[in-house]
């Protein structure tokens, strides 16, 4: 039995990479256990032309790790991606996986390089859907300006996994003029957030199994990298920190950030930047939009006299054209997010408990 | 967002704020009945723009909390048992059982699933003929037609695998219990708009006139709020009590007469235990003896023990209005939203985690 189908919602990019990488003919559809083996069947998946799409003088040297020089201060980051439904409205689990770790890079100031590439698949994956994530996957690598020079691939037995999942690592160099650092965060601060919260975590929920709703949403997933340098490019230790507020939304992250810099944070709910769309869904289901999942933005605490112009360079970039300034750092209420609501009141924003779960009514 | 916005206009709240400030002569303690009203009045912050003589009480209107333990024990019970696909809406997972929650249920292995409606369990039970898909079937009037509706498409369908557990509570008993009891002393109601949306407004009648109080139906966007605690405030001054609909926009008289049809073929009237205040006579729904097919109970012979209640719990005071949440010698100390006591202190719209958040607030704010 296959996998339930699904549907890929392509932009023109991916269009016409899918139009420029045709799928080489196999002698097989779905992935079995013995792809995984490292023997006769895992050869034969690597030399069907799969793995050419990824292609590189480093990924290459076929060695059992890449070897490379890069100058001046590194960052390094890892992330694993599980994510459910694999196809989603605006992505799939590949383009998020590169987008992901490149992400978390470019949030340490870094301009990523060089990632890894780890797939553990779950037999009976077709190798259709394997294709398509991987076409996804050059596809994203390419936007970012990065490449894939390491892998592997497991296979696990039926049930023991959900379809696929990844996990990239990724190296980068630091930017010259960054210093990216919690401790130079101070009161004054102003917090800026690069676009529209909670799209992504809405996109997903839209397609998840029992919660199924008609809307347009899509993920907004995408690399953060090329914005964030031009950033730095400009305003260089101007910029105190960065954030991608993916899990536990907004609100985790700025509650981490009160927590560890015993400052506070607050927070004006009418300047936070959301699509209509999402904001009536999480009125729907219930939830709060700051602590839905995002992928496309980014958080950027700032030196006060620099907010304005940050905010006016980030949304001349196509990725921060609905960027915003959402609130600043203050001294009182030190370790607490407390935001002043649509209607004037204020009350406090703390981390969740766990996942949020749907109100009842 | 159309027909939300304007209910959360900032100059409009603070008008009415002005006119509750410049009403109220005296002190006034009045009972929002419905969680979402507390959620709301906490998540905008209401509760301190009010003047200090209006003093607001959080009802038992959080189907999360009133839930009786042994109920959550049997949700438990069948999540845990082979076979059984246990479905449930989302918030009923985290409410701590006499062991554990429904979370932990499925962490361990158990298939829970959280759904937003009913009819989609029905769904899942036809995908499943192998397995037996139960609903946990609470909430107030709100969810019941949801629920009646979905045993009603099972019925139609031949599906013969879904049952469901069935804590159905009513609001007007709820009223009354509060009313009665001598250490709560509530001198108006916010009712709660929603569960009037489908039931209607004749129910209050007989309670405005047995306790001389004033109810307004109320809805639950920050606009309707204070208009609403403005209306009933009005009404006390004045000495007057009477039913009033403030969200009339959305509330009519009757109720919904499909919803109720619905409620009333699947459903009868029955004593009903609730968390932390005990039985309330006639103050829930049970599935009629028809539809006795679809009743988890009957068909899996659920018997759990009755566990007690944390002593350290006090939860039947707080949801009665008798006592604050920070007035427990264990809020904010053993029990908080990660580990809670009680189940008023894990929904968003339990009393205690409001006002756990809320006094976090006002530490911050003040």
């Amino acid at each position: 039995m296959a996998f339930k189908n699904y549907n890929i919602q392509m932009n023109d990019h991916k269009i016409k990479m899918q139009l420029q990488c045709p799928m080489p003919k196999l002698d097989f559809d779905i992935i079995t256990l013995g792809h995984g083996s490292g023997g006769l069947l895992t050869n034969k998946l690597l030399e069907s032309g799969v793995f050419d799409l990824l292609k590189n003088d480093l990924l290459d040297q076929r060695h059992d790790g890449a070897t490379f020089e890069l100058p001046g201060r590194l960052a390094f980051s890892t992330d694993s991606y599980v994510i459910s439904p694999v196809f989603f409205p605006g992505g799939d689990i590949g383009e998020l996986a590169i987008n992901g770790t490149v992400n978390d890079l470019a949030m340490c100031g870094a301009i990523p390089k060089y990632l890894s590439l780890a797939f553990i698949l779950e037999e009976g994956l077709t190798m259709r859907a394997f294709w398509d994530i991987l076409v996804s996957i050059k596809a994203a690598a390419e936007n970012a300006g990065v490449q894939i020079v390491t892998g592997d691939t497991k296979v696990v037995e039926r049930g023991k996994g959900d379809q696929i999942f990844i996990n990239t690592s990724g190296i980068g160099t630091v930017h010259p003029k960054a210093l990216i650092d919690k401790n130079r965060v101070k009161s004054g601060d102003k917090i800026i957030i690069s676009g529209h919260v909670a799209t992504h975590g809405i996109a997903i929920l839209s397609v998840r199994q029992g919660l199924e709703f008609e809307t347009a949403i899509e993920s907004d997933t995408t690399n953060l990298n090329h914005c964030v340098e031009r950033l730095l490019d400009i305003f260089g230790e101007q910029i105190h920190l960065l954030h991608d507020p993916t899990r536990g939304g907004v609100a985790t992250v700025l509650n981490e950030l009160a927590r560890d810099t015993r400052l506070g944070i607050e927070l004006v709910q009418k300047s936070i930047p959301m699509l209509e769309e999402v904001d009536g869904a999480c009125e729907l289901l219930g939830l709060d939009p700051l602590y839905v999942a995002n992928e496309g933005i980014f958080i950027a605490i700032v030196a006060p006299e620099a907010a304005d112009s940050v905010l006016e360079t980030l949304r001349q970039d196509e990725k921060g054209k609905h960027a915003a300034i959402i609130g600043e750092i203050v001294e009182t209420h030190p370790k607490q997010v407390v935001m002043q609501s649509v209607i004037g009141g204020k009350r406090v924003v703390n981390m969740p408990v766990g996942e949020q779960l749907p109100r009842i009514c | 967002m159309k027909f939300i916005s304007e209910y959360r206009d900032q100059e409009l709240v603070a008008q009415y704020l002005d006119e509750i400030r410049r009403v109220a002569t005296r002190p006034w303690t009045i009972m929002e009945v419905c969680g979402g009203q507390t959620h709301s009045l906490v998540k905008n912050g209401i509760l301190q723009m009010l003047p200090e003589n209006v003093r607001m009480v959080h009802g038992p209107g959080c189907p999360v909390c009133v839930t009786p333990l042994h109920m959550i024990d049997k949700a438990i019970y069948l999540a845990e048992k082979k076979g059984i696909i246990l479905c449930s809406y989302g918030d009923m997972l985290r409410v701590p059982g006499s062991k554990h929650s429904l979370l932990e249920s499925k962490a361990a292995g158990a298939d829970v699933r959280i759904l937003y409606s009913p009819l989609e369990a029905v769904k899942i039970a036809k995908e499943h003929p192998d397995r037996e898909v139960v609903f946990f079937a609470v909430g107030f009037e709100t969810t019941a037609p949801a629920n009646a509706l979905s045993v009603l498409h099972a019925q139609r369908a031949g599906v013969t695998n879904y049952t469901i557990l069935t804590s159905h509570v009513l609001v007007p008993p709820a009223i009354e219990a509060v009313m009665q009891d001598e250490d709560a002393h509530i001198e108006g109601f916010l009712a709660a708009g929603h569960v009037c949306t489908i039931v209607g407004i004749s129910e209050y009648y007989p309670l405005v006139e047995k306790f001389k109080i004033p109810i307004v139906v109320t809805g639950f966007e920050p606009v309707d709020l204070v208009q609403g605690i403005l209306m009933t405030v009005r009404q006390l001054e004045k000495g007057e009590y009477q039913l009033e609909n403030q969200y009339s926009r959305v509330v009519r008289p009757e109720g919904n007469p499909e919803a109720i049809k619905v409620i009333e073929t699947v459903f009868e009237v029955c004593d009903r235990e609730w968390r932390g205040i005990g039985n309330i006579p006639m103050s829930g729904y049970e599935l009629r003896p028809e539809y006795a097919a679809y009743d988890a109970n009957l068909k899996f012979d659920v018997h759990i023990e009755k566990v007690p209640e944390s002593a350290e719990c006090i939860a039947g005071l707080v949801l009665k209005g008798i006592k604050k949440p920070h007035e427990c010698p264990q809020f904010g100390k053993k029990c908080t939203p990660q580990m809670p006591l009680g189940a008023p202190m894990v929904s968003s719209e339990g009393a205690c985690a409001a006002y756990y958040h809320f006094s976090q607030a006002m530490e911050a704010i003040v």
